[in-house]
Order: structure tokens, then C-alpha cells, then sequence
């Protein structure tokens, strides 16, 4: 790699992947106090990988984050999510009451925090997943019919 | 009865928690086997999650019925319903929770060798059958939500998973993929058409909830946002309900899905949608509403007559047996659609009556049609000539279906159309008994020409030998088609679930 034509997008690139994670997780974090949430934190987290593929080419993303991998990351949200409401009521409760998730005295609360930060956590994963495999999906389709046999 | 025995004998999480466990239940496995590597495991998995979910709607039928008011309102999340979202089963969702889950059930066992042959590649099944259990638990969702919003993100559930299992047939037909893309892009147009009927009735009564809703309209009934809002969601729904003349989705999507998708589709998902349009026209909106009765004149009555005698000429002239009885199937809508713009107890009870009838009759034709396919590979009519002689036991099954679905005596699908009748004669309108009659007789010619070729052709190539299906299809299929026979001569069950499902929706004392 004497010449690389596309240092400058490269650099740069790795110089945002970070902070988009970052950011990514900022915005998945803070949605409880402020604007954000595991939707669009997801979404965030997807851009990084999308980024990475436009600068380095889909070939070297797929073997950073494999296709398999985004796959299972969005079942496995889903299972979080679900499996959250199936836990809420193993513990007693009603489906998805997180209250339910802790015996705690009248008054506390940590129930309904702990169960919304695992769904969003839940979601943040499913969304992530799901996109980077829609990306995955439409950049790695190959034409079936050359240009040419229209 | 032996409901009782299956709520004395049912553990307490499911006595508790049925309504909501129904859908949470497919939801949860169908992450699980998406990542799964064995297709064969995967499919046992759904196999048992459709029997659970079937047991649980059992279940659900048994705690409706013996509830003082007969409706079971689930919380979500213990927030009550007009902020929260309430899983509310009536007599009505009973009726079709039991229909979907009970097809789901019989149509997962028989999914094994059609799917095999014709998806291929075993390592990715697990994503197919995730697939059908998504769209199962958005169906069932969809089915027991007492909540506008959230019927709205189960229909997309269930048709998002629909899009991608109509799409897996481009392996055996090429043009699954436009039909797919066909589907998706109406399916996504009925869909927003619901959301913008929902954001209108939200911007009225400033609720969700459908009972919630229900009280506030009778104030606002001259709203123009209210009936705007009315329009938008008959429109959708009936987008989603096949409903003539929006049915060109489905004919394509019925003839190039897997086979084993078109026999869940054709008995279950329009008929999802149409509860959604009952549950609409009687619940929501109340059927006194001048502009619901001009609705049902002038719309809703037309449309149903014009699909049952259009869609069954256009079924005469077919020459591929699954879009014959793909035409059929909007006929049959028709059938429900004229039922249901009585807006009697009666003709409800009949819509709802041909609705469950017609869930078994094309589910067992699908299902034949589906074993035919398995073993010579073609759909067309000249395809099945001589299969009486080669594949006695398939063909049988599919004769009874289809004798069901002219409706002749001892039939489940004579006791339906004999409702319709009634109830049609007890409102003065014979003309519309006599077009039921004809479209009938139509009827008799799309069935009569598949089960002639069937019959009494010679096969078209008498060396190639065609096997019976296996023994997976032909049980599924012969339990359909005894259902068939038994609910022509024993029709209380379903009778009294339709008519109970009537009550319910437009809200009656039993008139039984």
C-alpha cells in the first residue's frame, strides 16, 4: 500500500469510527434523561460499521463485524426483550412489569430502571444488528443478469 | 364440556397470563431458531411453539367464556388500559385467536417436506420458520390488541414476515419475487392508510384505546376528521382484507409463495384483517352512524357482491389450480363482506361463520395442492389430470374441500352460506340470496374442472408415476378435511363461537 489514493477518507474515517461508537452509546445512555434512546442509538452504532465499509470496502467490514454476527446481534435483542417480559413474570408480575423484576419496598423504583435500561439494551441490539444487515444485504447483492443480456 | 376440563387442568401461569403469552410465546422462540443452525431442529421448535400457542388459545376460548362479562383485559406492564396498552379478548378474538393458532398449528407440522423440497439449503430454514413464527405472533397480536396503535405494529409484524416468506418462493418460481414486491408495496400502502384513519381518531378523541375511543365517538360523530379518519382505515384494512376491487396482491402472492405459505396465508391472514375491520365497524364505530349505514349500502354490499361474482368468473378462466382458488378466496371475502354489511347479529354471526369455514376448506386445498406439488411438481390443471388414480388419498381430501367450498349439504361450507341466507331473507334481501346462489354455481365450474381432470382424465403422461404425499401432509390435510364433513353436520361449535363473536362485537345481548 505505497500509494493509497484514499488516505485522507481513510484516516478521517478511523479518526470518526470511534467517536460515532461513542456517541452511539452516549445517545443510548443518556435517553432516559434527555432526547435519544436505544432506537436511535442503534442506529448511530450501524453508521460506524456503514462508514467503515465506505472507506475500507464491504470485504474488509465483513470480516471486522461478519454477517452472521449482525444476524445473531438482532435476534439476540429481540430475545432480551421478550425474554425480559417472560422474566417479569416468573418473578410474579405482569408481562414486561418491572416492578415486579425486585422485591423492594413501597416506594422503590429500581425495578422499573433496571428492566427499561436491559429493553433499551434489547433494542439498541436488535436495531443495530438489523441494520448493518440490511446494509449488508443490499451492498454485497450481485447482479443476476448483466447489463448487457437486457 | 371439555373447555372446562382444560381450565381445570391448566397450570396457573397460563390461567394468569394466556392472552398475552399466546403472542409472547412465538415471539421469543422465533429468535431463538432464527439463530439456529439445524433446519430440522428448528422446525420441531416451531412445531411445539404452534401446539403451545394453540393450547393457550384453548385456554383463552375457556376463560372468555366462563367470565361474567366475557371479556379478558390484560395489562401490559400493570399500566392501566386507557394510558397503557390492554390485551382485550372478547368471544371474538377467541373465535379467531382459536382459528389462527389451530391452522398455525396444523400447518407447521405439515410444513416439514414441502419446505424442504422447496426452499432447499437446510442451514437456513431456521430463518424461514422464524419468519412464520414472527408472522404467527403478529397475526395472534393483532388478534387480541385492545389498543389502535399497537394493532397497528403487530399487523406490521405479521405482514413484514409475510413479505419475506412469499419471497422465499423465487427458487421454485422466479416470479415470487415481483409478486413480493407487489405485496409489500400494497400491504405497506394499507398499513398507512390504518396509521393516517388512527391519527385522525387520535386527533378527535385524543385516545388509543379502542374501548376508550368507543365511549368518546358517539359525541363527535359529525366530525369531519372522525369520518375522514373512517374512510382511511376501511380503506387499509380492507387493503390488508383482500377486499374487491384491492385484492391484486393477492392472486400473485398466492401462486408463487412456498406452498406451504400459501395454505397459512389463505386461512389465516385475511381473515386477521377482516376481524380487525369488524372489530372496527361494530366496536369502534357504531353501525347507527349515518355514515357507516350509507357505508355498508353503498360500499361495503356492493364490493362483497361485486367480488363474489367477479373474482369467481375470473376463477373460471384460470388455468393454474392455486390462482383458481386464489380468485376463489376474494370471492369468498365477498361472501363476508356481504355478511357483515347487514350489520344485523345474523349476518355478522354468518361472516364470521364462512369466515372459520373457509380457514378449513382452502387450508385443506392448499395443503392437497401443496402435496401434488411435492411429488409431480406442477399446478396447472392439465398437471393434475389422472391424479384421482395416482394419488387417491391427496385427491379425496381435496374433493371434499372443494365440494365444501360450492357448498353442498353435509358440507361446513353449506351451513355457512345457509347462515348467509338466512340472514339475508331476514332482512328482505332475496336478490342478494339469488346472486349467492349464482356466484355458487360458478363455483361448481372452477371446482368442477380441477376435480374432472383430476377424475375422469387419463394422466397426461401415464409412465411417470406420481406418489401419494407423505404421511406428515395427508394426516394435517384429512384432519382439515374431516373438519370439513364435521362441522356440515355437527356446526354448533362453530356456530356458537360465530354467533357469540357477533354478539360480542356489536355489543348484544345473546340472541341465541
Amino acid at each position: 500500500m505505497k500509494s493509497d489514493h484514499h488516505v485522507i477518507l481513510r484516516v478521517i474515517g478511523k479518526c470518526f469510527i470511534p467517536l460515532i461508537v461513542i456517541y452511539g452509546f452516549y445517545v443510548h445512555f443518556h435517553g432516559e434523561v434527555g432526547a435519544g434512546g436505544a432506537f436511535q442509538a442503534g442506529v448511530v452504532l450501524a453508521v460506524a460499521i456503514i462508514l467503515h465499509s465506505l472507506t475500507f470496502g464491504l470485504a474488509n467490514t465483513m470480516r471486522a463485524v461478519p454477517p452472521a454476527f449482525a444476524r445473531t446481534l438482532a435476534a439476540i435483542g429481540v430475545l432480551i426483550f421478550v425474554g425480559m417480559g417472560f422474566l417479569t413474570v416468573v418473578q410474579g408480575g405482569l408481562f414486561l412489569e418491572y416492578q415486579a423484576l425486585f422485591a423492594e419496598p413501597p416506594g422503590g423504583h429500581d425495578g422499573q430502571h433496571a428492566g427499561i435500561i436491559i429493553v433499551e439494551l434489547g433494542v439498541l441490539f436488535a436495531v443495530a444488528g438489523a441494520m448493518t444487515t440490511i446494509f449488508y444485504a443490499l451492498a454485497g447483492r450481485v447482479a443476476e443478469i448483466r447489463d448487457e443480456d437486457w | 364440556m371439555t373447555l372446562e376440563t382444560v381450565l381445570t387442568t391448566a397450570p396457573a401461569w397460563a390461567i394468569a397470563h394466556a392472552p398475552v403469552m399466546l403472542v409472547a410465546v412465538p415471539m421469543l422462540i422465533a429468535p431463538l431458531v432464527a439463530i439456529l443452525p439445524n433446519g430440522r431442529l428448528a422446525w420441531l421448535i416451531t412445531v411445539a411453539t404452534a401446539a403451545v400457542a394453540f393450547y393457550l388459545a384453548i385456554v383463552t376460548l375457556g376463560l372468555v367464556q366462563s367470565s361474567p362479562t366475557g371479556i379478558l383485559s390484560y395489562e401490559i406492564g400493570r399500566w392501566p388500559p386507557p394510558i397503557g396498552i390492554e390485551f382485550r379478548t372478547d368471544a371474538l378474538n377467541a373465535m379467531i385467536l382459536l382459528l389462527v393458532t389451530g391452522i398455525g398449528f396444523l400447518a407447521s407440522v405439515f410444513s416439514w417436506p414441502t419446505i424442504s423440497s422447496e426452499l432447499g439449503n437446510h442451514n437456513k430454514l431456521g430463518m424461514f420458520f422464524a419468519a412464520f413464527l414472527l408472522c404467527l405472533a403478529g397475526l395472534l397480536g393483532v388478534a387480541s390488541t385492545g389498543d389502535a396503535f399497537n394493532l397497528f405494529v403487530f399487523l406490521e409484524i405479521s405482514s413484514l414476515a409475510t413479505y419475506v416468506m412469499v419471497a422465499m418462493g423465487a427458487k421454485r418460481d422466479r416470479r415470487a419475487l415481483p409478486a413480493a414486491f407487489n405485496y409489500l408495496i400494497m400491504g405497506t400502502l394499507g398499513a398507512s392508510f390504518y396509521i393516517m384513519g388512527i391519527g385522525f381518531l387520535y386527533a378527535a378523541t385524543g385516545t388509543l384505546n379502542m374501548a376508550d375511543i368507543a365511549d368518546r365517538l358517539p359525541a363527535l360523530t359529525d366530525s369531519r376528521a372522525v369520518q375522514v379518519g373512517f374512510a382511511f382505515i376501511i380503506v387499509g384494512l380492507g387493503l390488508k382484507a383482500a377486499m374487491w376491487p384491492l385484492h391484486q396482491w393477492l392472486p400473485n402472492a398466492y401462486s408463487y409463495s412456498p406452498s406451504f405459505v400459501t395454505v397459512f396465508l389463505s386461512a389465516t391472514a385475511t381473515k386477521v384483517a377482516l376481524y380487525a375491520l369488524i372489530r372496527f365497524l361494530f366496536t369502534i364505530f357504531q353501525p347507527d352512524y349515518t355514515f357507516e349505514l350509507a357505508s355498508f349500502h353503498w360500499i361495503l354490499a356492493p364490493l362483497g357482491i361485486a367480488a363474489m361474482l367477479i373474482c369467481s368468473f375470473q376463477a373460471v378462466f384460470q388455468t393454474d389450480v392455486r390462482r383458481t382458488l386464489a380468485y376463489s378466496s376474494v370471492a369468498q371475502v365477498g361472501y363476508m363482506l356481504l355478511g357483515i354489511s347487514l350489520a344485523t347479529a345474523p349476518g355478522v354471526a354468518a361472516g364470521l361463520l364462512h369466515l372459520f369455514n373457509h380457514a378449513l376448506m382452502k387450508g385443506a386445498m392448499f395443503m392437497a395442492i401443496a402435496g401434488i406439488v411435492l411429488t409431480s411438481q406442477g399446478t396447472t390443471i392439465r398437471d393434475f389430470a389422472g391424479l384421482g388414480r395416482t394419488a387417491p388419498w391427496t385427491m379425496t381430501a381435496f374433493a371434499i374441500a372443494g365440494l365444501s367450498l360450492i357448498g353442498v349439504p353435509l358440507t361446513a361450507g353449506f351451513m355457512s352460506k345457509l347462515q348467509l341466507g338466512y340472514a339475508l331473507f331476514a332482512e328482505g334481501w332475496w336478490w342478494a340470496v339469488l346472486l349467492v346462489v349464482f356466484s355458487s354455481f360458478l363455483a361448481v365450474f372452477y371446482v368442477g374442472r380441477i376435480l374432472q381432470a383430476a377424475f375422469f382424465q387419463p394422466p397426461v403422461n401415464p409412465r411417470k408415476t406420481h406418489k401419494e404425499a407423505p404421511l406428515l401432509i395427508l394426516v394435517p390435510l384429512w384432519i382439515l378435511a374431516l373438519a370439513n364433513i364435521y362441522f356440515g353436520i355437527a356446526a354448533d361449535f362453530p356456530l356458537g363461537l360465530a354467533q357469540d363473536g357477533a354478539v360480542a362485537a356489536l355489543g348484544l345481548e345473546a340472541f341465541r
